[in-house]
């Protein structure tokens, strides 16, 4: 909530982001949840890591991106 | 019928049992395949690797893996303990499970591992509460790291991942199965299921194959050989193999004189 209000107070803020090595630009105060969420990932089907930390599932509500983060969103596929 | 020795039969990992000795890696196949390879294979462990989400997490292999199977995702890509670690770590997150097979590779041309890093992300991992399954090059005294690091069971190679040449180790193997009080899981390069059926005859506790059945002609049809040798040497095993002579025969039937008298 304090994300968004402040996205809003700040409407042109953007921040830039590297997700999984790509540079992206986010709204100031979008939090993991709101990321992952828009860009159509499921929560029950990823790890998400923050410059290196990996963020817990139950706390992606609360965090938020910061400008020149790096993100790392890794999921399963076929292996052995 | 099955007799009561193989019916009592489990193989223990961590704190699960499983009845099933064949662990199914879920690579290289189309997502239909994989639920008929699974459930032919009487797989209770499949193996997973971990990726960057490029998809959104859509048609996601996990969708197609029952809930009953055990999850044991790898570290493939990893090339050192470091990186492996972060791997198992990250992948404990996505499903939970405490399983993680270790792999850790930086030679492109054989695909074979590092024990020593090995060793290292064995310790680390079985610290942080992981059951912990290091792939390994078929060495003793690296075997015997790892099992002081911590680990649950030993997985050699048969021969190079993917080559489906069998058990070019087997030697090595079996020195392993009759040092080391770990399950030995042969791993990487079992290409048919003679040569599954082989290692279980030798004492193996369990077998993983991937190659031999997502490259077969028909998956589902494979899978089940598969399970069906593994069962077999298994139960070979148990029964304990009748002897070799190493000169002349032995009749099997009694000598009476019969004609001759």
């Amino acid at each position: 909530m304090h994300g968004a209000f402040r996205a809003q107070r700040f409407g042109a803020c953007k921040l830039k982001v590297k997700v999984n090595g790509k540079v992206e630009d986010v709204a100031a105060g979008t939090t993991i949840l709101q990321y992952v969420e828009s860009a159509g990932y499921r929560v029950d089907r990823i790890a998400v890591e923050v410059n290196r930390n990996i963020v817990p599932k139950s706390t992606y509500a609360n965090v938020g991106l910061h400008d020149g983060d790096s993100v790392e969103i890794v999921s399963f596929c076929g292996g052995g | 019928m099955q007799s009561k020795e193989t019916t009592q039969d489990k193989l223990v990992l961590g704190n699960k049992e499983f009845d099933s000795r064949f662990i199914l890696g879920s690579g290289k196949y189309s997502l239909e395949l994989i639920k008929a390879a699974i459930e032919n294979a009487g797989a209770q462990i499949v193996t997973l690797a971990l990726r960057r989400a490029n998809d959104g997490g859509l048609a996601n292999i996990l969708d197609y893996i029952p809930d009953t199977v055990t999850l044991l995702p790898n570290t493939s890509g990893a090339r050192n303990a470091e990186e492996a670690v972060r791997i198992a770590r990250l992948s404990r997150e996505i499903c939970g499970s405490d399983f993680i097979k270790i792999e850790v590779i930086h030679d492109s041309k054989y695909l074979l591992p590092d024990n020593y890093e090995t060793a290292k992300a064995t310790e680390t991992l079985a610290n942080e509460g992981f059951v912990v399954m290091p792939y390994m090059y078929p060495d003793l005294n690296a075997a015997r790291d790892m099992q002081n690091a911590g680990a649950a069971c030993i997985m050699p190679l048969g021969s190079p991942i993917g080559s489906n040449k069998g058990l070019a180790t087997r030697e090595f193997i079996q020195i392993l199965i009759d040092e080391i009080d770990l399950p030995i899981i042969v791993d990487a390069g079992i290409g048919r299921p003679s040569q599954a059926c082989e290692a279980m005859e030798m004492g193996a506790a369990a077998v993983m194959a991937n190659t031999a059945i997502a490259t077969a002609g028909n998956v589902p049809a494979m899978a089940e050989a598969f399970r069906k040798a593994i069962e077999a040497g298994r139960t070979a095993y148990l029964a304990k193999l009748g002897r070799v002579v190493s000169k002349g025969a032995v009749a099997s039937d009694p000598l009476t004189g019969f004609l001759q008298d």
